[in-house]
């Protein structure tokens, strides 16, 4: 079998993001299960959450890229 | 499973499955000449400018009071931006000025990253990483002009630090504050559009190229796995167009929320 190491190294980096992501929508959904007046407010915090979080396994995943190609 | 049972099933035909990787984003149309060349996304950029000018000046022919459906329609959008991302994050006194470059980013990143998916055209604009980092200096620039425009140079490194801090942790908030500022975020910002769309496009091409060659190169077995497969691609299709709308709307909140800080007294 063939492959980069550098593609295991993006799975490990897309655990934690994974784990964050999961506990922000985990919130907002509990969230707007107590008090669904409160969606639109909290669904705009809830997607800036979502992106912050996501960097990280975007830098994962264009690190992986760039160590693949050499 | 013996190798002689194997090989009807599985048998490979005559060519090697090659899986996707970053060349197939390389699509030069005229003159191949490294970064001069003409390529796939720049026309793709082009067009969609097109379409964003056509859509719009096609909704709003004829503005009235009671709107058809095309103008709902921009309506719809443009109150998105204006409002949900314009008004509620940068606040009700300054978001005027920006609602123009804030619709602009949208309409031409959700155009763009619907390009991944519209049968015609079937690539992701900002799967190249010019066209978001390009977008994210613009955004870089604006909201750093904006802060020292209001406060100064000065005021807007000190407004970078929380007040009330012990004295002996403010030099380590700086320097924490002022790579997120100048590093971090234009990064975070290009890097974001950039993998989404990349990652994105890359998993549909691998879905349909996979499929497709264990269609016409497999054995029966692997005939009948491509099923699930194109059925997966669909799948991996509608879910893009989710992400797609996210992405340009996310890359426009979070444009937003650092124009906002930029106007901060402190934070």
């Amino acid at each position: 079998m063939v492959g980069s190491l550098a593609i295991v190294g993006y799975g490990l980096s897309a655990i934690g993001p994974g784990v964050g992501i999961g506990l922000i929508f985990a919130a907002y959904i509990n969230g707007v299960a107590r008090q669904p007046e409160a969606r639109g407010m909290l669904q705009s915090i809830a997607i800036l959450g979502f992106a912050l979080c996501e960097a990280l396994a975007i830098f994962g995943i264009a690190l992986a890229f760039v160590f693949s190609g050499q | 499973m013996s190798p002689a049972l194997q090989a009807p099933l599985l048998a490979s035909g005559s060519h090697e499955f090659e899986a996707p990787s970053q060349e197939i984003f390389w699509q030069p149309l005229f003159g191949t000449e490294g970064a001069l060349a003409i390529t796939r996304p720049s026309i793709l950029a082009l067009i969609s400018v097109v379409i964003v000018l056509g859509l719009l000046l096609a909704g709003t022919r004829r503005l009235s009071v009671v709107p058809g459906k095309g103008q709902m329609a921009v309506e719809g959008v443009y109150n998105l931006v204006r409002n949900t991302v314009g008004r509620d994050v940068i606040g009700e006194q300054h978001f005027r000025r920006y609602v123009p470059l804030l619709f602009a980013l949208f309409a031409f990143i959700y155009v763009n990253n619907l390009f991944g998916a519209l049968p015609p055209f079937q690539y992701p604009t900002m799967g190249r990483i010019a066209f978001p980092i390009v977008l994210a200096l613009v955004v870089y620039l604006v909201y750093n002009a904006v802060g020292i425009a209001r406060k100064g140079v000065g005021g807007y490194l000190k407004g970078l630090v929380p007040s009330g801090l012990p004295v002996w942790i403010v030099p380590v908030v700086f320097v924490l504050e002022l790579v997120t500022y100048f590093v971090t975020r234009p990064v975070t910002l290009a890097l974001r559009l950039f993998g989404n769309m990349f990652a994105g496009h890359i998993i549909l091409v691998l879905f349909i190229s996979g499929a497709e060659y264990m269609l016409l190169d497999g054995g029966a077995l692997l005939k009948l796995v491509s099923i699930p497969t194109f059925l997966m691609a669909f799948l991996m299709t509608l879910f893009e167009l989710l992400v797609q709308f996210l992405q340009a709307y996310v890359f426009v909140l979070l444009s937003a929320t650092y124009i906002a800080d930029a106007y901060a007294e402190e934070h």
